[in-house]
């Protein structure tokens, strides 16, 4: 009955009315944009590595290669066992973080929630290098530890220590997704479990962490893909045996035709894909927020006095520890000469000078790259949010999904990708494209328009279609009405997606490291990786790791004030 | 200073409006048939109202007067013009939506100002025209103020100014009064009536309110199912439903099965119970007739009293006020009767016999 009714094909009149002219034409130019600087270049590294170098043709050579040469294996192994542990030692300081703000009447949750966020607005090797002032051989702790024990703990010793690092840096993701979750299981899960004779440790096991299962798995899939990709770090910290590093070794050293670069890139990419479609099969029809409307969320209880010690106690130990990376650097920022001694000698404000002075050219470039690259991710965000959500476009979501793609790309594939592909490009002046400061704008976009997207749609979702409608029908064309209501009515979700979109590209390395010809052309990270590599530069380079830290805190704080003010004037809740 | 009193004047007259015809339009969704072979003529100056439950398709053939769906057959008339092929804008219908959507980012003067602007006004007439739309609903001292900063009522007056303001040629009101509490509806639906009388504009009114529909419009279609069962005055309507749908949507209908049989050459019409009614002279009856009648048609007398047409038992007594509600058990069937409450009047208790009056002239033969 009715089941040839299936598919219901629009007739051609439908489709006109569907979409303008003016709509194809910019969905066709989003779609050639991401067809040029996401889907070639990838394609481009996922051919070389399928083709035998000179003739072009199918082999699987390469992959033999790679699988019988131990370096590779080992270095296969150690990037999934870094990534693995980190998402282990994240998850310890993470869980008892989400749990005690979200289930306890907590003094300072919010400020825990917030001091969360910090290590994200500075690149991870960045704290590499303080924490091995800290935590290495010859680091702070180590040295009382050996003068009063007579022993070192090994933190920052290889693969350890980079686990350390990127555990300390990237327990946020896991820490709000879980927040989040456990926020939004309504209170009657729980009575009702209690009601029927549950509690205590038994509550939480059989109800309370099942119904946050998403959101821990949605964060830890997003921890293990970063780590997996993360270049710079391993590369500070000396490591080279994991799969980054070598991709970028063997590009940089042997050169951008030896297909073995291609091959590493490959595995990363089906590293990160695994991991990403895993997660989402995990969570596929997992959506467990049960929060009735008007309800709120897990009852908090007060804690009991010798309770509220022993929680205070694990929350103030680790926030010490995440703010170690941020300590260390601001220490090494003012430190004259600091080896084989628990404190710097003594403390100067030259490093400061110095960047002022030489170094004010990565800041310079920082800003004109992030703010084009996030201003590239928010028109097209705005464009891709607009098409998928207002029109009935044939293949609106392609445009969403190839865009998104790029979330699993690891940066280091971008990277090799670019210098693949374009430098057999000329400028007019004879020079490759590759070496253009533009193509390293555009990496960044690519990069970051995925969360940019994300703010755009779901701020177009917030303004209600008979907003647009009431337009049409007091006589503002489509275009018209795109401008005079839906962008002004968008703007603090713009906005927001603008500032996670800069924020995060001004720490960008991992794709940039390879992009960057000249030192002129070079942002931030890419200075501050520079410095961090000799022992001399490291004051300088923490003092650009602290304007960096301030500088991106600032701009996002700031951001906040304005989204929060300006929803606030059109009368939307927050 | 005469010359601008004069466009005052001028601006509070009557403008030029527009008939709107609806030919045999049809809408579907893949099976979903949302508006069957839809004929309706709505005349110039006329308060129309689309009157139906929800899911009837009153709002969809609203939006498809202004553009924001489109038919699958047929099409829509404005000013005799088919306008079948011309988007939303370019139809000059002004449309008030449910939820107002006024737009937040704009005062109140510049929601008003923004279909003038669209259509290239020059300023001073721009200010003229929102000054003399925010008059008309009386609320030019709240011209600089948000949407977010009114109340509801406000803002319902603020929606219906920024419409008259680009003076359409038809009005389009989407449930206009569900958002605002009792007293206030009572309100607002008779200033909506007075502005359309003084606009003389073709207003088209969707309502699921039959009170609604009764007090202001002129006229009323009313639908079930994507059909168009019957259009009149409301008191038309209401005195002649054309089937049981009509009849029951419309106030309180009681409908009592049964079949019609022949007696010595006359008609009657058998009920459960073995209770049996004349059908009298000239009567039509459709196929599947059911006997209708109003509960204030009927009157209670005892049941011994001369020729009273049914006998019953009453179940229940229920104190309306200007009413009583009497539930009356005739043969299978139970029927409500009204009587006025007037002091002193007997009453009847639950469990007395009755027997039931009911003038011909008040009684349909009614099928679905």
């Amino acid at each position: 009955m009715g089941g040839f009714a299936l598919f219901h094909l629009p007739t051609i009149g439908q489709l006109r009315r569907s979409a303008t002219p003016g709509q194809f034409a910019l969905a066709l130019a989003i779609f050639i944009f991401l067809i040029l600087f996401l889907v070639i270049p990838v394609g481009t590294v996922i051919y070389v590595a399928f083709t035998e170098r000179g003739t072009g043709s199918f082999t699987l050579v390469n992959f033999q290669d790679f699988f019988s040469n131990d370096l590779f294996m080992r270095s296969l192994w150690n990037s999934i066992w870094v990534s693995a542990m980190t998402v282990v030692w994240a998850s310890v300081i993470a869980l008892p973080l989400a749990y005690l703000t979200t289930r306890f009447e907590f003094r300072g949750a919010v400020l825990i929630q917030t001091l969360g966020f910090l290590p994200l607005v500075m690149p991870p090797f960045v704290g590499a290098v303080a924490l091995q002032m800290l935590f290495g051989r010859n680091g702070t702790f180590n040295l009382l530890l050996d003068d009063t024990f007579g022993f070192k703990i090994p933190f920052m010793e290889g693969l350890s220590g980079v686990v350390f690092v990127q555990a300390l840096h990237y327990f946020p993701f896991i820490l709000v997704n879980l927040s989040t979750s456990l926020r939004n299981i309504d209170r009657s899960m729980e009575e009702a479990a209690q009601n029927l004779g549950c509690s205590g440790f038994r509550l939480f096991r059989r109800v309370v962490f099942p119904l946050a299962m998403p959101g821990f798995v949605a964060g830890a899939s997003l921890v293990f893909v970063k780590v997996f990709d993360d270049l710079a770090t391993p590369l500070l910290l000396n490591v080279k045996e994991m799969l980054a590093p070598q991709a970028y070794l063997r590009v940089t050293s042997i050169g951008i035709a030896d297909p073995m670069g291609y091959v590493i890139s490959v595995m990363l990419i089906v590293g990160s894909v695994l991991v990403v479609w895993l997660s989402a099969q995990a969570l596929k029809g997992k959506d467990y927020a049960t929060v009735q409307r008007g309800g709120g969320g897990l009852s908090k209880r007060k804690l009991k006095p010798l309770e509220g010690l022993m929680a205070y106690s694990v929350v103030v130990f680790l926030l010490a520890l995440v703010l170690m990376p941020h300590f260390g650097l601001l220490l090494m920022s003012f430190a004259t000469v600091w080896s084989f001694s628990p404190l710097p000698d003594a403390f100067t404000l030259s490093h400061y000078g110095r960047v002022f002075d030489d170094s004010w050219v990565y800041v310079k470039n920082t800003l004109i790259y992030a703010s084009m690259a996030a201003g590239i991710d928010v028109v097209i965000g705005t464009a891709i949010a607009y098409l998928m959500l207002r029109t009935k476009l044939i293949g609106r979501h392609w445009l969403d999904w190839l865009a998104t793609a790029a979330l699993a790309i690891p940066g280091v594939v971008i990277g090799i990708g670019y210098l693949r592909t374009f430098y057999d490009i000329s400028l007019p002046g004879g020079a490759p494209l590759a070496s253009f400061w533009m193509i390293i704008v555009l990496a960044l976009a690519i990069r970051r328009l995925p969360y940019a997207l994300r703010a755009c749609v779901a701020a177009l979702q917030q303004v209600s279609v008979s907003l647009e409608e009431a337009a049409e029908n007091m006589g503002a064309t489509k275009a018209r009405t795109v401008r005079r209501i839906v962008v002004p009515l968008m703007a603090g979700g713009i906005l927001a997606g603008f500032v996670t979109s800069f924020s995060t590209a001004a720490v960008e390395l991992s794709a940039t490291l390879m992009l960057v010809q000249a030192n002129a052309d070079a942002p931030l990270a890419y200075g501050i990786y520079v410095f961090m590599q000799s022992a001399a530069g490291r004051g300088a380079g923490a003092a650009l790791g602290v304007v960096a830290v301030v500088f991106v805190g600032l701009c996002a704080f700031i951001t906040h004030l304005i989204v929060e003010r300006s929803q606030r004037s059109k009368g939307f809740e927050s | 200073m005469t010359q601008s009193l004069a466009v005052a004047s001028r601006e509070d007259a009557k403008l030029a409006t527009a008939d709107v015809t609806i030919h045999k339009v049809n809408v579907s969704y893949g099976s979903n048939h949302v508006l069957k072979d839809v004929d309706l003529q709505i005349r110039a100056g006329e308060f129309f109202a689309f009157l139906g439950p929800s899911g009837c398709g009153k709002t969809t053939l609203l939006r498809l007067i202004a553009g924001f769906n489109v038919a699958t057959s047929g099409e829509v008339r404005i000013g005799g013009k088919d306008v079948s092929d011309l988007p939303p804008w370019k139809r000059d219908v002004g449309m008030v939506f449910q939820s107002y959507a006024l737009w937040p980012h704009m005062t109140v003067a510049e929601n008003v100002a923004f279909g003038l602007e669209e259509r290239r006004m020059p300023r001073a007439e721009i200010n003229t025209r929102v000054a003399t739309a925010l008059g008309m609903v009386g609320l030019s001292h709240l011209a600089a103020r948000r949407p977010s900063q009114l109340s509801g009522g406000q803002q319902q007056r603020v929606a219906v100014a920024r419409t008259i303001a680009i003076h359409p040629k038809v009005l389009l009101l989407d449930e206009p009064l569900s958002n605002l509490d009792a007293q206030m509806r009572v309100q607002v639906r008779r200033e909506l009536r007075d502005l359309q009388q003084r606009l003389g504009i073709t207003t088209i009114f969707v309502t699921h309110d039959q009170e609604e529909a009764n007090t202001i419009c002129d006229r009323i279609a009313v639908m079930k199912d994507g059909v168009v069962q019957q259009v009149g005055a409301p008191m038309d309507v209401y005195e002649h439903p054309v089937n049981l749908f009509v009849a029951s949507f419309l106030g309180t209908a009681n409908i009592i099965e049964g079949k019609v049989v022949q007696d010595g050459g006359r008609r009657v019409f058998e009920m459960g119970g073995a209770l049996r009614l004349p059908v009298p002279e000239g009567a039509v009856l459709p196929p599947g007739a059911r006997l209708v009648f109003r509960p204030q048609h009927a009157s209670l007398a005892a049941p011994d009293s001369a020729s009273p047409a049914l006998k019953g038992v009453v179940k229940h007594r229920e104190f309306l006020g200007a009413t009583v509600r009497y539930e009356v058990e005739v043969g299978t069937s139970s029927v409500v009767v009204d009587a006025p409450f007037q002091t002193g009047a007997s009453l009847y208790s639950a469990g007395d016999a009755v027997g039931l009056t009911l003038p011909l002239s008040s009684i349909h033969w009614l099928a679905d």
